[in-house]
């Protein structure tokens, strides 16, 4: 295998870059791993509040020392902190405001996500794992946008937007937008548009991805 | 009329083998460990148990599952990197897994509590997790048909109770408390603290006295392992 330079977007740029997209004032569900990180880049005057399916809305950042409560964790069971105006609910509660729509966006990982917008992220479906799908499926349909956050090639560089999924669905038609550290791709009723590209040419890009493109990132707004 | 109980034993007395056992908690949240390792105590077997996990390190649930007590388990996110014993009897095929999305499994519950039949969910739709079930497109959304999950016990960990059994939580160990409550026939809840009736402030009670039958406190519960990261 050739050893390709490193390009693109680093996973904190691409955080910073989902950040910018978040709007003012949102409620938003950050998922487990990379989208995490989402959260170091939002500004205090966002006034973007933070829900965590386990239980709460106005989580602050990860809790360190004295701050460590065992009954204070997120959905990744990491120690966090609250902030001023958080509040705390029961688990059929939680889902209910996120199947209910009142979640404005939620940012997931992805193994694959479809050129319809189909999000494939719990399993592997190999046959020695062993499956768990916790909150996946209910964050994927729940939030108003559904935004996914990857690398768009695999390690083996296989693209992980595709015509069709091939690993085991998460969700149907979901998926809103897609930021990877190549391109930021739109899912349209027409197919998918490309709105940004970073280091790539859209004709790469094509290459790149079996997926039909429609090329958008000459359009004004971002 | 509750109970309140002095030992842990006594709270969970009479589990009988073979019962479906709801257990709060979220990793180690809320995880009732105190009234876990009475009922590991009291020799129950061959359970269904339903919690989001299958258990984190060695103590409370985990532990259940070490010993072999646990037949099934109705769970939305075994796999943990501390779930280890919970692994190697589900890859010795000695524990049954129904896998059931986390919002789904919340609302099942809250379903059974709540005198509800079956419920319309668009979670999962066109999913593995969906196979076999009911379906139906409503106001052009495809939803699947999803049946409350009630229990013969529940064990749950709140923060304080008054002796009628008015339950107050802290933070996110509230979790699934509420609604595992309501769904269960018998429901043994430990509490750091029992303080007398009218001691709780009626506007701040989470779980009503009417959902609660027995009270153990357990007022310095040992401390679980440090939580550690590990998936929903």
């Amino acid at each position: 295998m050739t050893a390709v330079a490193p390009r693109g977007l680093s996973t904190d740029e691409l955080a910073a870059r989902v950040a910018r997209d978040i709007p003012h004032g949102a409620y938003v569900n950050l998922g487990i791993g990379l989208p995490t990180r989402i959260s170091n880049h939002l500004s205090p005057d966002s006034q973007i509040v933070l829900h965590t399916e386990n239980g709460m809305l106005g989580m602050g950042p990860e809790a360190h020392g004295d701050e460590v409560d065992p009954d204070l964790i997120n959905a990744g069971k990491v120690p966090v902190t609250e902030l001023p105006g958080a509040s705390y609910f029961h688990h059929a509660d939680s889902f209910a405001m996120m199947r209910g729509g009142h979640l404005d966006v939620c940012v997931l990982g992805a193994y694959q996500v479809s050129a319809r917008g189909d999000l494939a992220n719990w399993h592997t479906g190999r046959p020695d794992d062993i499956p768990a799908v916790g909150g996946a499926m209910d964050l994927a349909i729940g939030a108003k946008q559904t935004y996914v956050m990857m690398n768009l090639l695999s390690r083996d560089g296989t693209p992980k937007l595709v015509p069709e999924c091939t690993y085991p669905l998460t969700g149907v038609g979901c998926v809103s937008r897609v930021y990877t550290d190549l391109a930021v791709f739109l899912i349209e009723d027409e197919g998918v548009a490309v709105r940004e590209l970073f280091d790539c040419g859209f004709d790469e890009l094509m290459h790149l991805l079996e997926v039909p493109l429609l090329d958008r990132t000459r359009q004004g707004d971002r | 009329m509750v109970s309140i109980l002095h030992e842990p034993t006594a709270a969970v007395a009479g589990i009988p083998d073979g019962a479906t056992v709801m257990i709060g908690g979220f990793g180690t949240a809320g995880q009732p460990v105190e009234l876990i390792d009475a009922l590991i105590a009291s020799g129950a077997t061959d359970l269904t148990v339903v919690n989001n996990n299958a258990g984190n390190g060695d103590v409370g649930l985990a532990a259940l599952i070490r010993t072999g007590r646990v037949r099934k388990i109705v769970c939305s996110f075994p796999r943990q990197r501390d779930s280890w014993h919970f692994d190697q009897k589900y890859r010795a095929g000695e524990i049954e897994l129904e896998l059931v999305p986390q919002g789904n499994l919340a609302e099942r519950i809250r379903a059974a509590g709540a005198g509800i039949g079956a419920f319309y969910t668009p979670t999962g739709y066109g999913t593995s997790l969906a196979d076999g079930k009911e379906t139906r497109v409503i106001d052009g959304r495809s939803y699947v048909l999803e049946y409350p999950l009630r229990a013969d016990y529940a064990l749950v960990k709140a923060y304080r109770a008054d002796e009628l059994g008015n339950l107050v939580y802290r933070k996110t160990a509230r979790n699934f408390g509420p609604i595992m409550a309501a769904a269960a026939t018998t429901t043994i809840v430990q509490v750091e603290e029992v303080v007398p009736v009218g001691e709780l402030d009626p506007e701040i009670i989470v779980t009503p006295s009417i959902y609660v039958d027995r009270i153990v406190r357990v007022s310095a519960p040992v401390p679980v392992t440090e939580p550690v990261g590990a998936g929903r």
